[in-house]
């Protein structure tokens, strides 16, 4: 199962982002552990300067700004 | 299924217009440009025709601001459409990753006047302000270059500049750009001269340090382009209705309010303390510059001082109560309170020389 972890202090568009990643998911019938990570120290930890990022099995994939849907789509496909 | 679709999308030529962005993005550009020369050009007539048709009395209170209202609003929202656009576009070149290994290690002087100026073509919100604060420092950006980053990054943007430059004149917008860069600039050479680095939280100093190398992510022209539309859908979908309705409200006040009401309170014959009081007023006001600006401007035309208003929409725009909130947890109260001092300082300096030349 993926682990996707979205990294952000709260704003929108780190909402939209985790309702993005879960709706899309549940289209594609994919089964995944989504975080939201609002902890300040916790966010640095990734070395990210623009939030917000999404972290995919604990790997940066994407920072500073609501992802695109096909973005998105490819996290999920990757195996 | 869908990766199928997206294939048939790219391969079926009559999806060949939707799909010119991607394949011959120079030649969009262009034809999307003369679109947008072509519908500007014709704006001030369907405005009057529009306003015309209206059963309304023609010469009243009512048609000015309604002329007013449909000729300004969709005026601003395609000049703000199309700025927002090409900075994204620019944008992609200067990603904050960038910016900060270009800071990295500079002294303070042509350090400060580096972080200002990218200040203005690093994309820049302000939930990300706390993120970058510490991506900077740890880094070992100094913190006065810090602080001028990120003065200027919210205050002098595309967003702001656009909106002067069609709402109030370019002499304004040209003022605007390099007051904000100065204040920018000597408020956080000032801040890094008083070496406040102690006033850091302590688990912001306590942070490994990291190496500010990056390598640039390889993007296509197409690439860019897409960024570009990203950040329209992005900030013009955010801000439009902060511009329609801040125009609505200056349209009413062109139209009802008597002309010099404003001199009075903002008047240039004012007296010394009505650029405090404007930034005073303009610290708890929580808005952008998208919804600030079109009320800016009717405060212009009805009298105000142009150093009460710039100082009043600096300050609003500048100093603000959330984002002190955010900075309150990697700053102590001594460095918010000199950041905040210092800032203020500079906007009152701005205001009364502007008051007294002008």
């Amino acid at each position: 199962m993926k682990n996707i972890k979205v990294l952000g202090t709260g704003c929108a568009s780190c909402k939209t982002t985790v309702e993005m990643i879960n709706h899309l998911a549940e289209e594609k019938g994919v089964t995944i552990e989504l975080e939201k990570v609002e902890d300040l120290q916790q966010i640095m930890a990734y070395g990210v300067m623009s939030t917000p990022a999404v972290v995919l099995d604990g790997a940066v994939v994407h920072t500073g700004g609501i992802p695109t849907y096909e973005k998105v789509e490819q996290w999920l496909a990757a195996e | 299924m869908s990766k199928a679709m997206d294939q048939n999308l790219k391969l079926n030529p009559e999806h060949g217009l939707l799909d010119l962005p991607n394949r011959r993005p120079i030649l969009f550009l262009l034809l999307a440009a003369v679109a947008w020369v072509l519908i500007y050009e014709q704006l001030p007539a369907v405005a009057a025709y529009l306003t015309a048709m209206l059963p309304v009395n023609q010469s009243g209170h009512l048609a000015d601001s309604i002329r007013f209202l449909v000729f300004e609003a969709p005026k601003v929202l395609m000049l703000l459409t199309a700025v927002v656009m090409v900075m994204g576009m620019i944008n992609s070149w200067f990603t904050p990753e960038r910016t900060r290994a270009m800071l990295a290690g500079k002294h303070e002087g042509l350090g400060n006047v580096m972080a200002a100026t990218l200040g203005i073509v690093t994309p820049f919100c302000s939930c990300s302000a706390v993120p970058l604060f510490i991506g900077f420092v740890q880094a070992g950006v100094p913190l006065g270059v810090t602080f001028s980053f990120l003065i200027a990054a919210p205050m002098v943007n595309e967003v702001a500049l656009t909106l002067l430059f069609a709402l109030v004149g370019w002499k304004v917008a040209l003022l605007y750009l390099v007051l904000g860069l100065s204040i920018a600039i000597v408020s956080g050479w000032v801040i890094g001269r008083l070496h406040m680095e102690a006033h850091l939280e302590d688990w912001v100093r306590d942070m490994a340090k990291v190496d500010p190398d990056f390598k640039p992510e390889k993007l296509s022209m197409a690439d860019r382009l897409q960024a570009g539309f990203q950040s329209v859908r992005d900030i013009v979908g955010r801000v439009w209705l902060y511009v329609v309705a801040g125009v609505a409200i200056g349209a009413g006040i062109h139209g009802y309010v008597p002309q010099d009401f404003m001199a009075g309170l903002m008047g240039k014959d004012a007296s010394w303390w009505s650029v405090p009081a404007s930034i005073l007023i303009g610290v708890p006001m929580y808005s952008n510059a998208a919804g600030i600006i079109p009320i800016v401007e009717a405060l212009l035309a009805k009298g105000a001082a142009l150093g009460n208003v710039l100082a009043f929409m600096m300050s609003v725009i500048a100093l603000s109560f959330p984002e002190m909130v955010i900075l309150r947890k990697v700053l102590k109260p001594r460095l918010i309170a000199t950041f905040v001092g210092v800032v203020a300082s500079g906007i009152l300096i701005v205001g009364l020389v502007f008051n007294l030349v002008l």
